[in-house]
């Protein structure tokens, strides 16, 4: 099985820095081994994707517009943030906390492809030697758990400059339609794995700020790539739409204000009900690989 | 994109994050040297086991999935249990309908040793299979699915449908049940000579219901394999005794008389099928270590060793109830499980238990092990629930064991090909 995704050049300079060709540019020479032989044709006439390939080339640079504005919100949020740890302000800092993490949540596997700013920014205490240990969890400790912003001035700086570091790469990150489908599945596998146990947010228990983050998150990959799934498969569409829009009925009820309820308040059966309804809607999208298939 | 690459996504190897980032920085040289890539995803349609178990159906331990009746029920006892419980969250009976259909399908093709459905060659797919029974044996799997009392409530429009001898089970003495153990909307019992091979039936079919059920309950369980027991002898249960050797054998006109509902029963479309009856009973085992072996006897009303019944020597003599020592005491107490449980003769079922060890209770660091009960019968209001309001009530054993899980199903009439387990009722 072969799938290319190569696009003309003038695409390319059209979608700015965005580079469309899922291989990079060190497997030329791979890819066009003898043994695939509809790769030797040209691109335009590939098999199967060929005719797919226009509608995703939209799909990517769709979704890579919306991480580019939440990486912007990212900063702008983080700067609020980290101004308020420096001034010392610990009310304004716990309040701005979660929201602004949230939209680092919402685009995390972006950040995971592009080096080390997950463990950077993410990280929790224990994931990391203790000496490397920086992001928005050290704070959230010294917020909630130490209860003092004494010496975090730099801790504070130096996520500020992550983030800012982080969205300049996304404007130059090679998104490609596995990284899509896969992404969407991982972005519901953190939830999964941390945030539905309520082991990511240990000190401030906003669990349920990253919970929603990631499965909107998801839910962005699944809409700019519907359409491609709905003509290889409109059962398939409408079922992850049905168990979307079930999940975010699961959902409503903690949401607070702006905000949510903290994890500590969701009860044992509440929080059963939303990790059966999180792996009732990852079981589908996990399918959405199948607008790749011959 | 070349195919290498895909299989480097797709491969158990990587983790989807490490693929991820693999993906990001297009390294395709990195996912190179990732190993044992070809041979994983080698396309191929249909599972190994397949043809490796084809060249006889006895040899390979196929019991057949369609027919009249259920397998699962009066087949033979197989090595392992792996049993769970599912709720209902979607509410169109369409959905429902689907979900049996698909199950029946699934479990038909892994009672033959078979992948649950045609793999995909995909690479930016999960397989279709889990993958972990590839190249095992059929291993005599069975799946028997039935339906609660819950499952015939307002949502699906079924309630006049509800089979009268599917009763609530009523309170017994001494009861302590857990909602964790207990209900459900439907059960399905996996049974296999091969513990992987029943784990990765009941894997699938929860896969399967994803949208449409999730699990409440699951417990596995276990008896002496028959490779410990070639002669296939009585099994002991966990307090060291023979359990069921007063089990009716399911020949001539057992069957009928004491598991399957008649079509003269009501309802009709039953007919075929049978009640099962699940309880989860916690043996106290610390307890029962340090009891004496006169008290343990007397509490059975059998012998320890041997399985006959106490004053007999044999394990499938009669027993004596009658019968009085010297000081004019009965030989078998009337307490005894095995005076209880005989119920004169008169009623029957089907016993079908395993053991169960789920490791140790952490609040006292006792072990959490014990009997999953399961039995068969034609009317638990006639059978199992006059038998177990008796021994409820007075039983020796009550004092070493506490039923803390229940359960009662409908186990729908059996399929044939081209139908699907509920048919008959949807």
């Amino acid at each position: 099985m072969s799938k290319k995704w190569v696009y003309p050049l003038s695409a390319v300079v059209l979608s700015s820095s965005l580079v469309l060709s899922a291989c990079g540019s060190g497997d030329t020479a791979a890819e066009k081994k003898p043994e695939a032989a509809p790769a030797e044709q040209p691109a335009t006439t590939a098999p199967a994707a060929a005719t797919a390939a226009p509608d995703l080339k939209a799909s990517i640079d769709q979704y890579q517009k919306w991480v580019i504005e939440q990486t912007d919100q990212l900063v702008k949020a983080t700067e609020g943030f980290t101004n308020a740890v420096k001034a010392g302000d610990m009310e304004k800092a716990k309040e701005l906390y979660a929201p602004a993490r949230a939209y680092y949540e919402k685009i995390e596997p972006i950040a995971e492809s592009l080096g080390d700013f997950d463990p950077w920014i993410d990280a929790r205490e224990g994931d990391v030697p203790d000496n490397e240990w920086r992001g928005y969890h050290k704070l959230e400790k010294a917020l909630w758990e130490t209860k003092s912003l004494k010496d975090q001035e730099k801790v504070a700086d130096q996520l500020l400059q992550d983030v800012k570091q982080l969205r300049v790469k996304v404007e130059s990150v090679e998104i490609d339609v596995p990284m899509l489908v896969t992404g969407a599945v991982e972005l519901l596998n953190e939830v999964s794995t941390s945030k539905v146990t309520g082991e990511e947010e240990r000190y401030s228990h906003t669990d349920m700020y990253d919970f929603a983050a990631n499965v909107e998150g998801a839910n962005e990959i699944f809409k700019v790539l519907k359409s491609a799934v709905e003509a290889k498969d409109a059962a398939l569409a409408t079922e992850i739409e049905n168990r979307f829009k079930a999940l975010d009925d699961e959902i409503a009820p903690h949401r607070k204000g702006e905000g949510f309820v903290l994890y500590t308040e969701i009860k044992e059966d509440q929080v059963k009900k939303l990790s059966q309804t999180l792996d009732a809607l990852a079981e589908p999208l996990s399918k959405m690989g199948t607008i790749v298939g011959g | 994109m070349d195919t290498k690459r895909l299989e480097g996504i797709a491969n158990k190897k990587l983790t989807r994050r490490d693929a991820l980032k693999l993906a990001g920085v297009g390294g395709i040289g990195l996912l190179a040297g990732a190993g044992g890539v070809g041979a994983f995803m080698q396309p191929k349609s249909s599972s190994a086991n397949v043809d490796s178990s084809t060249d006889s159906d006895a040899a390979a331990g196929i019991v057949p999935f369609y027919g009249k009746h259920q397998s699962g029920i009066i087949t033979p006892m197989q090595d392992f249990i792996c049993m769970g419980a599912f709720d209902v969250t979607t509410t169109a009976l369409a959905d429902v309908r689907k979900l049996f259909q698909s199950w029946t399908a699934a479990a038909a093709r892994m009672t033959e040793g078979k992948d649950v459905d045609d793999e995909s060659d995909n690479p930016l797919m999960p397989p279709v299979d889990t993958g972990e029974s590839m190249g095992l044996a059929p291993m005599k799997m069975t799946v028997t699915f039935g339906a609660g009392p819950s499952f015939f409530d307002e949502r699906f429009g079924l309630a006049a449908k509800r089979p009268a001898p599917l009763v609530d089970l009523p309170r017994f003495n001494s009861d302590d049940i857990r909602k964790q153990w207990s209900g459900g909307d439907i059960v399905v019992q996996v049974c296999a000579n091969d513990p992987q091979v029943a784990f990765h039936a009941i894997r699938n079919l929860s896969r399967i219901a994803r949208g449409k059920a999730v699990l409440r309950w699951l417990q596995d369980g276990f008896q002496r394999t028959c490779a410990a027991d070639p002669a296939g002898a009585t099994p002991r249960n966990l307090m060291g005794f023979k359990d069921g050797s007063n089990n009716p054998k399911m020949t001539g006109q057992a069957p009928d008389e004491i598991v399957w509902a008649q079509a003269s029963d009501d309802p009709a479309w039953m007919a075929g099928g049978t009640y099962m009856i699940m309880r989860r009973i916690r043996m106290r085992i610390e307890v029962w270590d340090r009891s004496t072996l006169s008290d343990q006897e007397a509490t059975f009303g059998r012998h320890r060793q041997s399985g006959a019944p106490l004053g007999r020597s044999g394990e499938f003599d009669d027993l004596e109830l009658d019968r009085k020592d010297s000081s004019g005491n009965p030989v078998i107490p009337a307490d005894s499980h095995v005076a209880l449980a005989h119920m004169e003769g008169k009623v029957k079922i089907l016993r079908r238990g395993y053991s169960y060890s789920s490791g140790m209770d952490p609040k006292t660091g006792q072990l959490d092990a014990g009997l999953l009960f399961v039995c068969f019968n034609r009317d638990p209001r006639k059978q199992f629930i006059p038998m177990q309001q008796r021994l409820a009530a007075v039983d020796a054993l009550n004092e070493y064991i506490t039923h803390v899980g229940s359960g009662i199903f409908a186990c729908l009439p059996g399929a044939s090909e081209g139908g699907y387990i509920g048919d008959k009722l949807f």
